[in-house]
């Protein structure tokens, strides 16, 4: 079974430790949501996952076949247009102009965009639309293995409500496998089959948190339940120096 | 292909969005007519004996080679500017120590005085084709070697991840990223150089060529033929305009439609 595992994992930016002893496995189908504060070292770990960043200290074994990342920017080429951005990945694999043309346009459509914008560069685009066509880029792949660095950060929460529905389908009829970043606890709920609650200096995991039910039959009162059970944990509370009155 | 096709279809459109600079072009001639009713012959010799002077040019023999002569020494020097400076200027761009080490030697070439060079030319090579061309080479290759140079240097580090993490071919990385980025910065150098090209070639032919627009220029003074030494600026200056504005523009725009 393909397998993302991270054993005793340390980096350190000169001198400043970042991750402290980060241990976690993410198997085929899985969706796992890393959580944390603001200068955490999410990004981090999750570059350092997919092999962006060097590994200095600790193990990771990544056995899936293929990968795709979607940045916390959304890195689209400039001088290329939004179809032209989203075939990038085909493109890369090898596959025809014709056919990646025709999955970048479903792919963007399905993701609220519209067919004038494909023809748009990214400058005349908005923030939340740049976000899509990254997100659709790294998606359109069908890779393995899919990094996430809070995709919907920019998205209002209507969007951001129907891309987490496109998103747990895919989960279910593809067998996607996610790391995803976010600094919303309710999205964490709503996609991953495990949160690991990343605290800030260092980075260490304080909390791992599984949630049983697969993504596709949980119901939103079950999200705000859980999520109001998770606003009374301590850690929770003490990571995000939250106040609860 | 599709890429020309775009420039000639958005030609007559670009050529209507010119009325601006025909008329102010139109209201320069008027103030010119305007220095000739008031200082006389001499001094301004009037835009219309001029244009006549400049439609008589093309049937004068001498000084239709002249102008193709100095045509050919600009072009000449030109692309042996854009190629040396261009490849000269990745270079710089990819090594850093390169980069470093060029940076003082394009600060002297940027900032000596194209004058100097002619005087040193002719030094060097005497009169004639060499010491024009020379002086060309010298004074436009650092505007496309700089351009280079910058376009190399500034391809950002994040736009580079994001392509490596979806495993794009070394051909696809150049094609995709380092091209249009380069391009970017080396296409408006080009352009520059060849501006600048145009001007030196004809300083240069004043003082140290004996044919060419420059050494017409010369005997126009020399002769006190103000009509004939207006005329010329006005091929001059044409030529440039046309360059610029018909030629290069809209090329310019589809290239860099891209921008804010
Ligand atoms: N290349 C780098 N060199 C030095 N320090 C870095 C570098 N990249 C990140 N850092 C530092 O590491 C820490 C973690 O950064 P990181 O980007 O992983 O945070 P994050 O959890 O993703 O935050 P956010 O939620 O705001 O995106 C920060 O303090 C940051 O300043
Ligand atoms: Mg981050």
């Amino acid at each position: 079974m393909e397998r993302l595992e991270v054993k005793n994992l340390n980096h350190s930016f000169g001198f400043f430790r970042v991750l402290e002893d980060i241990n976690f496995t993410l198997e085929k189908g899985k969706v796992i949501s890393i959580v944390g504060p603001s200068g955490g070292g999410k990004t981090t770990l999750l570059h350092l996952c997919a092999g962006l960043l060097d590994l200095t200290e600790g193990e990771i074994v990544n056995t899936f076949k293929s990968s795709s990342f979607a940045f916390q920017e959304p890195r689209l080429l400039p001088w290329k247009s939004v179809l032209e951005n989203i075939s990038l990945g085909l493109i890369a694999k090898g596959i025809s102009q014709k056919e990646a043309d025709m999955r970048a346009t479903n792919i963007a459509l399905e993701f609220g965009l519209e067919l004038k914008d494909l023809e748009k560069f990214p400058k005349d685009l908005s923030g939340g639309m740049k976000q899509r066509v990254s997100f659709a880029r790294a998606l359109v792949v069908e890779p393995g293995l899919l990094f996430l660095d809070e995709p919907f950060s920019a998205l209002d929460i209507g969007l951001k409500k129907e891309l987490q529905n496109h998103l747990i389908d895919y989960i279910a009829h593809h067998n996607l496998t996610i790391l995803f970043i976010t600094h919303d606890i309710m999205e964490a709920i709503r996609l991953s089959n495990e949160i690991l609650l990343l605290k800030s200096d260092p980075g260490e995991i304080v909390k791992h948190i599984k949630i049983p039910t697969p993504q596709i039959e949980r119901s939103d009162k079950e999200v705000f339940d859980m999520m109001i059970e998770l606003l009374k944990d301590k850690d929770i509370l003490n990571t995000f120096e939250l106040e609860i009155k | 292909m599709k890429f020309i096709l775009k420039v000639l279809k958005d030609f007559p459109w670009f050529l209507w969005s010119g009325w601006g600079a025909v008329a102010s072009i139109f209201l320069f001639i008027a103030l010119w007519d305007v220095g000739y009713q008031l200082y006389g012959e001499l001094v301004l010799p009037s835009p219309k004996e001029t244009f006549g002077a400049v439609v008589g040019f093309f049937d004068d023999e001498d000084l239709t080679r002249d102008m193709i002569l100095t045509l050919t020494r600009a072009v000449i020097g030109f692309a042996a500017a854009l190629v040396i400076g261009s490849v000269l200027g990745l270079m710089a761009g990819f090594f850093a120590t390169a980069s470093i080490m060029s940076r003082p030697i394009v600060t002297i070439l940027v900032g000596m005085p194209p004058i100097a060079w002619v005087v040193l030319a002719m030094i060097w090579f005497g009169m004639g084709d060499t010491s024009v061309i020379f002086t060309v080479v010298i004074a436009s290759f650092p505007i496309v070697f700089v351009g280079a140079m910058q376009g190399t240097r500034t391809i950002e580090g994040e736009l580079k991840e994001m392509v490596d993490s979806f495993g794009l071919s070394l051909w696809q990385k150049f094609t995709n990223l380092y091209f249009p980025h380069i391009f970017s910065y080396i296409f408006p150098a080009w352009v520059s150089g060849l501006g600048m090209s145009w001007k030196i070639v004809v300083m240069a032919e004043l003082l140290s060529s004996s044919d060419g627009i420059g050494a017409a220029l010369a005997v126009a003074r020399s002769q006190l033929d103000t009509t004939v030494a207006l005329a010329l600026v006005v091929v001059m200056i044409g030529s440039l305009l046309f360059l610029e504005y018909i030629v290069l523009e809209p090329i310019k725009k589809e290239v860099e439609a891209w921008r804010d």
